[in-house]
């Protein structure tokens, strides 16, 4: 019975051909959207992370407390020690100490005397002996001129701010800035290379210097304002950083040291929740829209296809079958559908989303001084979810439209059934 | 000679708008076992809505009608599918073959209903076609066949069950004299050899000229039951003198068997 009505969808293109079509477009959009969002969402997180945030972030409560006045006096002490507990507590996560202050850079004419002066935003960082943070921070492709620090005392300044001060690499600066204890510090640099992001906020006034530096410069000896926490090789995943700042607060949740050091995950920080849980949800919204979406075109066409079948549904029922038999069967053949046509859909998506994820889609030159600390090529992200979730909707929505659609079966009587086809 | 249907009282009222309306106003008939009967009168006069009811396809308002010692009014619909299934075959006037499927498969799906063998199932399909003289289009699809080679498919699909009771809508209706006669005849002789049953619903003269007993409706109501004394249409009984049908599965091997050659 099975063999013969599957040998009847074969045959009748009109019943497998356009639904298995519509199912599987259906199914191509979803997958695709879900390995686009994710890749696009989680893109905007990673460098969230990169930049500022980390996959965690410890600091002394304080600090914390008032983060965006950029305290350096709440700044963490004893770093090495407290980095060397990180890394036996989380094995699994690699950490990168950071310091940002805020700073004038003054510009030196041959004399001496003060040729131009800029507002910088730094950040100290791992830059000498290592490319971790170069990487991390993806500088690569930022740098206009010049070359990356390689000596104590050079820097990476803004491409935009050394054109205001009219510098070039290799001339010397002067960065005036408080230091930890509250007096005035000051510090010579050389620029080294210059950095053009194509975001507003950084283009303005970022300076970059080895984290050494800066420590000597702002008198921060063995101290930093923030250790980021990255979970190695692996995106993003919000249960887990929790779960590691909850372990690791759990440590101090009796001190009442105001500098005792405290650990947050990304997404609750730099108002980065919202971006967090829409990824974590953006499966389950793209599914719904699809499975109502689909569930509607299928049912009408499920309609028009079945309007056609009465007399079919009419003969087998006079043949022997009951209401209920030809029915599931409208729902198993449906369901034959949906699985023929969200594997189409999951392969084709697949092969999308997949040469969206290795070449992706260069949006730089559209998104011009942007504020947002957004990454430049659009990438998908095909995770074991993209491999299943376009069966969701695909089956679903057969289903669910196949089920509509027969209703009309027991909405009419029996031998009504056999007067669609006459005339 | 045994009942087969036993129609009691019988009235069927359709809704219609805020009232009814009655197609059936307390009919009672008797049709014993292997009557070649039709049901006659004009358009509308209720046919069709007493064929359904005997056929299951519809219920009764009130009475009764006793299918093979079953009530239908006190049937589940799955039982008034297990009747028709293993009891009843249909024609109608439109045919109704399935058109993805070829000939052979549309008269090979009642047997499926059945659960049988695949040999089983091909050997009572091709020998049904024999019946109607259809073997050299067991391959084709509806669309390639004439309307009497369509109903021919029709009758076939009604018989290879071997029902005992095989109910006949207009089958005729719309087919031109020959074709009609034709089909008339092969019913005519499936009904004298298998001592099948068949009640038509038909207001064709040339369907009233074979049958053996004409009850007359008019307006939902009896209004003459008679069996007419002239036999059936002569010019068959010359030629299926030469061959009988055997109510059993070895038909392909008695080349006397042969019905549908004769046809
Ligand atoms: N489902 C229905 N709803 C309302 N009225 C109906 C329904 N089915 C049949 N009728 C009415 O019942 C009456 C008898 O219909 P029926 O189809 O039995 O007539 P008939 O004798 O078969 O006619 P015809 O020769 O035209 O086929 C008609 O007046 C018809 O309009
Ligand atoms: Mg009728």
């Amino acid at each position: 019975m099975i063999q013969f009505l599957f040998k009847g969808l074969m045959r009748d293109k009109s019943r497998s051909l356009i639904p298995i079509i519509v199912v599987a477009l259906g199914v191509i959009i979803t997958v695709f959207l879900q390995s686009l969002l994710s890749g696009v969402i989680g893109d905007s997180i990673e460098s969230t992370a990169n930049f500022t945030t980390g996959h965690v972030k410890v600091m002394t409560r304080s600090y914390s407390e008032n983060s965006s006045q950029l305290p350096n006096d709440l700044a963490l002490l004893g770093v090495d020690t407290l980095k060397e507990s990180l890394q036996k507590q989380f094995p699994e996560m690699t950490w990168a100490e950071r310091i940002q202050f805020g700073g004038l850079l003054d510009a030196p004419d041959s004399s001496g005397h003060t040729r131009s002066q800029g507002n910088v935003s730094g950040m100290g960082i791992r830059l000498l002996n290592s490319t971790e943070e170069i990487s991390r921070m993806n500088l690569g492709p930022t740098l206009v001129s010049g070359k990356f620090p390689s000596n104590p005392g050079e820097m990476l300044l803004s491409d935009e701010l050394c054109r205001k001060m009219k510098l070039k690499p290799g001339d010397k600066v002067t960065l005036i800035s408080s230091g930890m204890y509250g007096d005035m510090a000051m510090y010579n640099f050389t620029v080294s290379g210059t950095l053009h992001f194509g975001i507003t906020m950084l283009d303005r006034g970022l300076m970059i210097a080895d984290i050494e530096d800066v420590r000597s410069a702002l008198y921060m000896e063995n101290a930093s304002g923030e250790i980021l926490g990255f979970f190695t090789n692996a995106r993003y995943d919000n249960k887990l950083a929790k779960e590691a700042a909850k372990s690791f607060n759990a440590q101090y949740v009796n001190s009442q040291d105001k500098f005792a050091p405290v650990m947050l995950p990304l997404s609750e920080m730099n108002d980065m929740g919202f971006l967090v849980a829409y990824s974590e949800n953006v499966q389950g919204i793209i599914v719904t829209i699809f499975i109502i979406a689909m569930a509607i075109v299928l049912w009408n066409a499920g309609l028009l296809g079945g309007l056609r079948r009465y007399g079919e549904f009419g003969l087998r029922l006079a043949i022997g079958e009951s209401k209920h038999e030809v029915y599931l069967t409208i729902v198993a053949e449906s369901l034959l559908i949906g699985i023929v046509g969200s594997v189409i859909g999951v392969i084709v998506g697949l092969l999308i989303s997949w040469y969206m994820q290795t070449v992706g889609w260069d949006i730089s030159s559209m998104m011009k001084d942007s504020n947002f600390l957004m990454p430049s090529v659009m990438r998908a992200h095909i995770s074991s979810t993209t491999y299943y979730i376009g069966f969701v909707p695909g089956i679903f929505s057969t289903v669910i439209g196949a089920m509509l659609a027969g209703i009309g079966i027991y909405k009419r009587q029996t031998a009504n059934l056999f007067k669609e086809l006459e005339g | 000679m045994k009942t087969i249907v036993e129609v009691k009282n019988l009235v069927k009222k359709f809704p219609i708008g805020d009232g009814f309306f009655t197609a059936l106003k307390g009919v009672n008939l008797i049709f014993t076992e292997g009557e070649f009967t039709g049901l006659v009168g004009p358009s509308g006069s209720g046919k069709t809505t007493l064929l359904n009811i005997i056929g299951t396809l519809d219920v009764p308002t009130d009475g009764d009608v006793i299918v093979l010692s079953k009530s239908v009014g006190n049937l589940s619909p799955k039982e008034a599918a297990q009747l028709r299934k293993e009891e009843l075959g249909f024609i109608f006037q439109n045919y109704n073959l399935l058109p993805v499927y070829t000939v052979f498969e549309n008269v090979e799906f009642p047997l499926l209903l059945l659960k049988m063998s695949a040999g089983e199932r091909k050997q009572r399909v091709l020998e049904t076609l024999e019946w109607v003289g259809l073997t050299d289009k067991v391959k084709s699809r509806p669309s390639q066949l004439s309307g009497g080679e369509c109903q021919r498919v029709a009758i076939a699909r009604a018989m290879v069950k071997r029902p005992r009771l095989v109910l006949a809508d207009e089958p005729t209706a719309n087919l031109d004299a020959a074709n009609s006669h034709h089909i008339l005849q092969t019913m005519e002789k499936l009904n004298r050899e298998l001592k099948t049953t068949f009640i038509f619903a038909t207001h064709d003269e040339k369907v009233i000229g074979y049958l053996h007993r004409i009850i007359r409706l008019a307006d939902g109501k009896v209004v003459e039951d008679s069996s007419p004394l002239n036999s059936p249409k002569g010019d068959l009984k010359s030629e299926s003198s030469q061959g009988t049908i055997t109510n059993n599965n070895d038909l392909d091997s008695s080349p006397s068997g042969r019905l549908g050659g004769a046809l």
